[in-house]
Formats: C-alpha cells, sequence, structure tokens
C-alpha cells in the first residue's frame, strides 16, 4: 500500500520531470529576465539601453552617433585613431607569434608612418595589435599621447588643448587597481568636433 | 607592487573573504536548516504544481533517473526553441530558426553547462532562444550540479541508508536560494556599469567620421551575464563574450564577472567541509585547488608579459592581440586562468592569440578534468573523486583498505571513481585524434601549423572539460564538428554525472569506522601534497604528448636559437 502513494514512481518522475522542466523554463526563462528588464529600465535606462549619444545638430535635428561603449573607425589624421580593428574587423584569432601576425603588425606600422610621417616616435603595442572585441572604444594614454601633435597639426590647435580634451575623456583604472588607464577615443573626436551631445 | 597584482591579490581575497560565508549559507540551505518564508511558500507551490512529495527520499537509481528526465526535457525545450524561433515572439530582428546540427551542438552545449559557441548570439538567436532557452540552462544545469554533488555529500553523512535526498528538492532549492538571488544583486551590478537589458530592436546610428551607418546589437544581456558568470556556464549573449563592451564595460564589471566565476565552485568547498562536519576537509580541497590556480595564475601572466612578441619600431609590451584596451595585459591572464580553472568558458579576451605557453596553461587547466574549482558541484565532485583515488593509492602502498572520511573505498565506489576520471580525459584523445582523419578539418583552420593543431585540440579539450572557451579562430560551426564536439559534451556530463550518483547511493549504505590511528588523515599538509600529485601526475601522463605536438612544439619555435 505505501508503495503506491509514492511520487517517486518512474512513471510520476518523467511527469515530474516534464513539469519541471517547463516550470523553470516559465521562472527563470521569462520572470526572471523580464523582471530584471523592468527594473534597469526603471532605475538605470541610460545604462540599459545601450549608452546610446544623441547630438544635436546645428540645424536642431538630433542624430544617434553610436554608443559610448562601442567603438568605431577611425582614419582621417585630425581624428584620435582607435585599435586597428574598431568597427571594421572582428579579432584575428592569430597565434600572438605566428609569421601572419608580423606581417599584419607590420603593415599596421607603416600604415601609422605614412599618415604621420613626422612622428619617429616608438609605436605604443595598442595602435598596432588588433582587439578581441573589434569593438574596442579605448586606447591607452600613451597611444593617444603619439597622436597629439598629428592631431593638432592638423587641427590648428595647440597641443595642450588637444591633450586638455584628451584627458577629460581619460579614465583611470577603476578604484585604483582594477584594469588600465584609458582614453574614450570616440568621446574625444565629438568633442574636438565640437557636438553638443544632449543625452 | 604593479597595478595587475595587487588585482590579483584582492581578486583572491575576495574569493575567500565572500566564499566562506557563501560556502556557510549553502550548506544551510541544502540541508534544509535554513529557509524564507516567501521563497519557501514559493518552493512549494513549485512541489504541488510537480505533484512532487518533498518529503520523500530517493534510492541512487531514482535520484539519477530524475536528473536525466529533467536535463532531457530542458534538452527538448531548448532544442525546439532554437530550431522554431522564428515563429516565436521575442525577436524584433526577425531571426530565423538554426540548422539542426547547430541546435544540437548549442542544445548540448548548455545542458551539460558547457556553453560552447558554435552560434553568435547577435545575429543566430532571438531574444526569446536567449532568455526562455539559454538563461534557464544557465540557471538550472549549475543547480543539476549543485544537486549531485549533495547526494554524494549525504553518501559521506549518512550510515547504513538505502536513499540521498530527493532530486526535485535539491534543484529547487539550489535555483531559488542560491542561483537566482546572486543573479539577481550581479545582474543589477552589471547594468550600473552599462552592461544592456532591454527587448528594444537593434539602433541604427550614424558614425562620426563616414556618416556609415552602425548598428548596435540590443537584448536582455544583464540578466543572462550574470548567470553565465555565477553558473559557470561562459556562453555569452554577443558572439565575443565579455570582450564584447556591451557585455563587460569596465574594468569595475570584469572584476564583478571574474569573482562571480569562480565564487560558488569555491564556496562549495567550504560547503562540503560543515557538511562533512569538519572544516578541516573543505579546506584541504579549497587548498589543492588554490595552489594549482596560482601556479597557473603566475604562469600566464608572466608568458603574456615575458613572453610576448616584440615588434622593432613598437614600445615594449605584454602581448596585447586579441586584448581590450580597458583591460590589458594582466587584467586578461587573470580571467583567462579563472575561466578555464573553473569550467566558465566566458572570455574577455581572445585565447587563440595568447603566447604559446600561456595557451597551454589554459588546455592544460581543462585537462585536469576541470577540478581546480570546475563547475558548480562538478569540479568539487570531480576532485573529491581525485581524492577517492589518492586515499586508494595511499592505501595500496601501506596495505591497508583504504577509507576516506570513514567509509571504506571498495570495488564498486573505485569503478565509479575511475568512470569520473577517465571519461573526459578518454572523449578528449579519442575526439581530437578521430577528428585528424577528417580530410576538410583543415578548411576550418585560422592558423597554420602546431597553432592550427592546437585549435582543434583546444576545441575537443573545451568540449571534454565542459569548459566552453575557444581558440575561437576553429570554425565549430560545421556538421561535423557540431555533432563531434556536441556528442563529447554530453557524453562528459552525463557518465560522470551518474556514476557519482551511485557512487553516493553505495557510500550511504556503508557503516561509518571510527578513525584509528592508523587512519591516513585526509587534511594535513601530507594529504594535500598526495592529492596535488595525482592531479598532477594523472594529467600529464595523459596529455603530455597531445601538448607537446601543439603549444609546447610552437613555443620552442619562438626561441630565437631554433626558430
Amino acid at each position: 500500500m505505501e508503495e503506491k502513494k509514492s511520487t517517486n514512481t518512474k512513471p510520476r518522475i518523467w511527469i515530474a520531470g516534464l513539469i519541471c522542466a517547463v516550470f523553470m523554463t516559465v521562472f527563470c526563462g521569462l520572470i526572471y529576465p523580464l523582471v530584471m528588464t523592468g527594473a534597469a529600465q526603471l532605475t538605470m535606462p541610460y545604462q540599459a539601453n545601450g549608452s546610446l549619444i544623441y547630438v544635436e545638430e546645428e540645424d536642431g535635428s538630433v542624430v544617434c552617433y553610436g554608443s559610448e561603449l562601442i567603438g568605431q573607425e577611425f582614419t582621417q589624421p585630425q581624428y584620435l585613431i582607435g585599435r586597428p580593428n574598431t568597427g571594421s574587423a572582428a579579432a584575428s584569432n592569430l597565434s600572438a607569434v605566428s609569421e601572419d601576425q608580423a606581417a599584419l603588425v607590420q603593415e599596421r606600422i607603416d600604415w601609422w608612418h605614412e599618415l604621420d610621417p613626422e612622428n619617429t616616435a616608438d609605436i605604443p603595442m595598442d595602435l598596432v595589435t588588433a582587439s578581441g572585441s573589434g569593438l574596442d572604444p579605448h586606447i591607452s594614454p600613451a597611444a593617444a599621447e603619439y597622436q597629439v601633435p598629428r592631431i593638432a597639426r592638423e587641427r590648428g590647435m595647440s597641443e595642450d588643448e588637444v591633450r586638455a580634451v584628451i584627458a577629460k575623456h581619460t579614465d583611470g583604472k577603476d578604484f585604483g587597481f582594477m584594469g588600465e588607464d584609458r582614453v574614450n577615443v570616440l568621446m574625444v573626436n565629438l568633442e574636438l568636433d565640437g557636438k553638443k551631445i544632449i543625452s | 607592487m604593479s597595478s595587475g597584482v595587487i588585482q590579483d591579490i584582492v581578486y583572491v581575497i575576495a574569493l575567500i573573504g565572500i566564499g566562506i560565508p557563501l560556502g556557510i549559507y549553502i550548506y544551510k540551505v541544502m540541508t534544509g536548516k535554513l529557509t524564507w518564508k516567501p521563497i519557501a511558500a514559493l518552493e512549494r507551490f513549485t512541489y504541488k504544481v510537480m505533484r512532487i512529495n518533498p518529503e520523500e527520499e530517493q534510492t541512487a537509481g531514482r535520484y539519477a533517473l530524475s536528473a536525466l528526465t529533467f536535463s532531457l526535457f530542458g534538452f527538448g525545450i531548448l532544442f525546439a526553441l532554437n530550431m522554431l524561433q522564428g515563429y516565436l515572439p521575442f525577436n524584433p530582428e526577425g531571426i530565423e530558426g538554426t540548422s539542426a546540427h547547430l541546435a544540437y551542438n548549442t542544445t548540448a552545449s548548455f545542458v551539460s553547462n558547457t556553453n560552447w559557441q558554435a552560434y553568435s548570439g547577435e545575429s543566430a538567436l532571438s531574444y526569446l532562444t536567449q532568455m526562455a532557452g539559454l538563461t534557464v540552462q544557465n540557471i538550472v544545469s549549475p543547480a543539476v550540479g549543485c544537486a549531485v554533488l549533495f547526494a554524494l555529500i549525504r553518501g559521506f553523512q549518512r550510515r547504513e541508508s538505502r536513499t540521498i535526498g530527493n532530486f526535485w528538492v535539491d534543484l529547487v532549492k539550489a535555483t531559488y536560494y542560491v542561483m537566482i538571488p546572486l543573479s539577481i544583486i550581479v545582474t543589477l551590478l552589471l547594468v550600473s556599469q552599462g552592461v544592456i537589458q532591454n527587448l528594444s530592436a537593434y539602433v541604427h546610428a550614424t558614425t562620426l567620421e563616414s556618416g556609415a551607418e552602425q548598428i548596435i546589437p540590443m537584448g536582455p544581456a544583464a540578466s543572462q551575464v550574470a548567470i553565465k558568470q555565477l553558473g559557470t556556464n561562459g556562453g555569452g549573449f554577443f558572439g565575443v563574450n565579455s570582450a564584447m563592451p556591451l557585455e563587460n564595460p569596465t574594468p569595475f564589471s570584469n572584476f564583478v564577472e571574474c569573482l562571480s566565476l569562480l565564487l560558488i565552485p569555491a564556496a562549495l568547498c567550504f560547503s562540503f567541509g560543515r557538511a562533512v562536519k569538519d572544516s578541516k576537509q573543505g579546506r584541504a580541497i579549497f587548498i589543492v585547488m588554490l595552489v594549482i590556480f596560482l601556479l597557473a595564475l603566475i604562469g600566464m601572466t608572466m608568458s603574456e608579459n615575458v613572453a610576448a612578441p616584440q615588434f622593432d619600431g613598437v614600445a615594449q609590451s605584454g602581448s596585447m592581440e586579441g586584448k581590450e584596451a580597458r583591460l590589458g595585459v594582466d587584467t586578461s591572464a587573470l580571467w583567462a586562468t579563472a575561466t578555464t580553472s573553473a569550467s566558465n568558458g566566458s572570455v574577455n579576451s581572445m585565447h587563440d592569440s595568447y603566447t604559446p605557453l600561456a595557451g597551454g596553461i589554459q588546455m592544460f587547466l581543462m585537462m585536469l578534468g576541470e577540478v581546480v574549482f570546475g563547475g558548480v558541484g562538478c569540479g568539487l565532485y570531480g576532485m573529491l573523486a581525485f581524492a577517492i583515488l589518492t586515499v586508494f593509492i595511499a592505501g595500496l602502498m601501506v596495505g591497508r583498505t583504504p577509507e576516506y572520511l570513514g567509509k571504506k573505498i571498495q570495488a564498486f565506489d573505485m569503478k565509479m571513481v575511475c568512470l569520473v576520471i577517465l571519461t573526459p580525459p578518454l572523449c578528449l584523445l579519442l575526439g581530437t585524434a578521430l577528428s585528424t582523419f577528417v580530410p576538410t578539418i583543415t578548411d576550418d583552420f585560422t592558423n597554420t601549423g602546431a597553432h592550427a593543431y592546437s585549435e582543434l585540440l583546444y576545441a575537443y579539450t573545451s568540449g571534454a572539460g565542459n569548459n566552453g572557451s575557444a581558440f575561437a579562430g576553429f570554425n565549430a560551426n560545421t556538421v561535423y564538428s557540431n555533432m563531434g564536439i556536441g556528442t563529447v559534451m554530453l557524453l562528459v556530463r552525463f557518465i560522470p554525472m551518474v556514476a557519482v550518483i551511485f557512487l553516493g547511493g553505495n557510500l550511504a549504505k556503508k557503516k561509518l569506522i571510527p578513525a584509528s590511528s592508523g587512519t591516513l588523515s585526509t587534511s594535513n599538509a601530507m594529504f594535500i601534497i598526495l592529492l596535488l600529485l595525482i592531479v598532477f601526475v594523472v594529467g600529464a601522463l595523459t596529455f603530455l604528448p597531445a601538448l607537446a605536438l601543439g603549444p609546447i612544439a610552437e613555443f620552442f619555435k619562438t626561441l630565437p636559437t631554433l626558430g
């Protein structure tokens, strides 16, 4: 008699397994993420929606210039330029020590020298290596400093003016020890272009 | 002291500092000593819907059957979502169903707590599949691991008992008390840093320089990224995982994610100590894991800094290929060590582009059987299998019947331990070897020479460790690789899991032997060193030949005298 009441028979286990899988799909797959979406949208809408940059143009129109967190491709000399693959290609996935990688790095070194033949300083490593995401919004402060004379010359600004803009968009290590110091390339360029950010 | 070293030290302190109280909390929750009224009500409701009696205990056979049926139905739902997403809601981009072989691979990957990514989230999966499919398995597959661990622990706790707990109760408690609350905290921390959480269509923006259209992917990312880290899952919301700034925007979000990925596996060591009423036992296991972790971390960081390739006209620096500027070399190396120790597999930098020895360390950590912290539950039950193997070998050396925690270790127990320890290497080596015979496999490599072989070896290592990270230059989305790696992931998840449940069941039946002066201590320095050696020797004997052909060969090629 005891065995009959059991919820532990093989058929009951199959039924429980099915119900449990469906129940967890609803609870963990709909309720949990939707509640979190609601909470995030209510309390931190700017971050939850991708840290988008809206700019009011001179004619009064509003343009979305992408996200603070997503790098864009820059190639012209008057702009601060980011990692080599930004906005154009995913990670190379090449072995760090391969000949293919060495050849690519040499191409990038040549590109930088062609862009600014006057600059004979050593190029910072992050300017000749591809990022993992292909969307890296940052470069190191050294990589920004490397480009200061060129940007100042192209824009007719003083080097210190350019440095001041860069400094404004430079973040130190979080809490002084996490990660690296970094410069947000897009934010620097928006300011250099005099764009008015409204959110 | 460099900031990278300070970050490493703070990381380990935080891991221990949060791990100990969390471990005690998990122990209390899983043994029913701690309940909270609202969650208890939800628990009772769940059991009622499932029509089960939570008081009724299960034998090993019924416990295993429950775990397998639940995983099977979860498999069915996720497979269907992948195939049918084109017809279902929460799909603003109108993404079509995936191919059947990709759906099989993705489903196997998430049900087995691997999260190998042959798919790319933003282009292949709808928001519904991400939420109701992937997020669900991200939460319940570690809960299953945690449940099975406690079934094994009950094997040590009980004497002359036929049962080892109730799978449904263990699953529900692990989900409601551990996974969901921790996920909520981490989700909110991540959103505050800029990880997205919305249901909007992708944003069409304008680039500043060229005025070209830029498509920015959207979605409910934070809620999934949180549990992807906490549950040792690792499957990214986006294709490039936590390298993607919208998934991991700041060094602080990176620290939170990196800590989350080792937190529960580390905490479970302390739960174990509490549960067997001897916290020294848990501490011994934790020390073994920590020692291997620290050795790997030092090796990885050194290789990335010292052995990085240097170029004429470029400032001296560590290896930055495939790494993000906000994270840099040291932070990326810490993550790479943590993610391959735990069977997490999320990445914040491209492992394929690591220096040869660093890539070799990543593989070796996975090859050790994912027992250096490892997956939630399964990492610790894997390490406990090694502990039993250690007392067995020590017992053979002195000619005594081996015992662990007062339980005699006999033939049946050792058979189960062998299944746990030998299944992954067997699948790994056979899978890699068979794949080298597939004529088209060479089309799937990005790299050449020894590193191409490393890409293949890494793929099967990751699958057989239920890890999920990749040398991403390897194109795994082919019929052959989807089926091959998918099957490996399922075998290495479920064969050891069932073996552990039956091991627990068999241990529970035994009497308790009181410790005597002849009993081998399993919590002193001697045992810690023995266990370390056994883990290393088993790993090294099995895998050194395979590693020699890949990362080690590539390393020697970089030495100037030989190259």
